[in-house]
């Protein structure tokens, strides 16, 4: 196929083994269910697939990337393929010298994740006692000369805290702040009630985000990701599907996103048993939503649809069931209504909340 | 600020590629990349922080077969735009 585009990012998840417990992780809720993860040989073979692709930014993730004893080999061959490579870490199971390690290999970007600004709400967050730990490592990140990213997932218990967040971030020297609404997907949703914030709190910390980014210009980018439950129309869900972006999960599935696996009725190929770029052009997952001849209406016949590709297709499968159904966060969506009333649910709830922790279980009622 | 005799360098978190597939330059930094035009790259490939906008000027010039000063205000104008996107800095 001429047509087929060309992958510039891929999302290397290493692992889903984590020290943390995040509320709002990004791995699906039956990660304990998957098969053995890929040897180092194997994450090798990707990568090299992959730049020959067009692929030329590799994050390095997971779970939790640093539990993988073979990561200096990895970057070794990343940067042999002159990949820039990024390294998304809670930063919990570092030590100093291996950073320095890393760092020798030719790693590009480090980015850490804190879930608040001060310990007992961070660690209540990730279910860890994780904050100051995290504090020190960025610490050594600058030390050691390396660019320091600093994500922060806001939801109802953080967001009033985002001049605090500001202020950390600009103490640590972080190069880049992502300020980085929960999506609710996966562990987030079945914590949706416990994480959605108001509409007021939402328009409060933009501002001062906004306010941040001219101040900082030239210094620190500063990143502000609306949920998509705030906007009237979607976004660009990984810049549309199987356009821009290959995601491998730990055990070999290469996808379009952190969550395609979960949407039923589709199949995606194994790196173990095809070639990457077989998969990426010819693989019937990457290609069930490529294009437009899937789209029902109202995306077909909308002028938003060479810009938002019909929004996040998990979404539509996790809210509606149908995975090709239009984003239900668009305004012109038949099922808008579930979104309003998720908002409104949010809205009227107040006090304690109960999290659900991420957890291994291979079968799911919540 | 960027001016003739400061010395430029790419932000600690920019690199520089060749993409074969484009057959241009990418500046690459985390989770994004710009595709360079050929003038852009050349301007870029110069900032080590060893070299003073003029010196590069006069290289481009140089090469170009351009006036300096006309050559001037083009690399100006693209540095400064880089380094508010924090994407170049002066060196120390």
């Amino acid at each position: 196929m001429t047509d087929t585009p060309r992958p510039y990012t891929l999302i290397a998840e290493l692992t889903y083994r984590c020290p943390l417990r995040c509320v709002y992780c990004s791995n699906p809720l039956d990660y304990a269910r998957h098969d053995a993860e890929l040897d180092t040989a194997t994450w090798q073979r990707v990568f090299r697939e992959a730049e020959e692709l067009g692929v030329v930014q590799l994050n390095l993730t997971g779970g939790e990337p640093l539990v993988r004893d073979d990561l200096e080999a990895l970057i070794t061959v990343a940067r042999e393929l002159d990949l820039y490579t990024n390294l998304i870490t809670s930063g919990i199971p570092l030590r100093r010298e291996r950073l320095e390690r890393l760092r020798a290999l030719g790693l590009d970007n480090v980015q850490i994740s804190i879930q608040d600004v001060r310990a007992p709400q961070s660690d209540r967050i990730a279910g860890h006692p994780a904050f100051e730990r995290k504090l020190e490592v960025a610490g050594w990140v600058k030390a050691l000369g390396l660019p320091l990213t600093l994500n922060v997932v806001l939801h109802r218990d953080n967001l009033d805290h985002v001049p605090e967040v500001i202020a950390l971030a600009e103490r640590l020297g972080a190069d880049r702040l992502e300020l980085a609404n929960t999506q609710y997907l996966g562990w987030a949703l079945l914590n949706r009630a416990a994480l959605l914030p108001t509409r007021e709190q939402l328009e409060g910390a933009r501002a001062v985000a906004a306010e941040a980014r001219q101040r900082l210009r030239g210094r620190m980018e500063v990143l502000f990701v609306v949920p998509d439950y705030f906007r009237d129309v979607p976004p660009a869900c990984m810049d549309g599907w199987g356009r821009r972006f290959l995601l491998v999960s730990p055990d070999g599935l290469a996808l379009p996103c952190h969550a395609a696996h979960t949407l039923s009725g589709l199949t995606f190929d194994n790196v173990k048993d095809r070639p990457l770029a077989e998969i990426w052009e010819q693989g019937e997952g990457f290609n069930a939503f490529r294009g437009e001849a899937w789209m029902p209406e109202p995306c077909r016949s909308c002028d938003r649809r060479t810009v938002d590709f019909g929004g996040c297709r998990c979404q539509a499968f996790q809210l509606t069931g149908r995975a090709a159904a239009t984003d239900p966060v668009c305004g012109l969506s038949p099922d808008h209504a579930l979104i309003d009333t998720a908002r409104a649910a949010a809205a009227a709830a107040a006090g304690e909340t109960t999290f659900h922790y991420r957890m291994a279980k291979t079968t799911f009622a919540p | 600020m960027i001016s003739a005799t400061t010395r430029p360098r790419l932000a600690t978190k920019a690199r520089l590629r060749f993409d074969r597939k484009s057959t241009r330059y990418m500046l690459l930094y985390p989770e994004k990349g710009l595709v360079l035009n050929p003038t852009s790259a050349d301007i870029l490939k110069l900032c080590t922080g060893e070299h003073t906008v003029a010196a590069i000027v006069q290289q481009l010039a140089d090469k170009y077969g351009k006036d300096a000063p006309e050559v001037e205000q083009e690399v100006v104008g693209f540095l400064r735009a880089m380094a508010d996107r924090g994407l170049v800095q002066d060196a120390p």
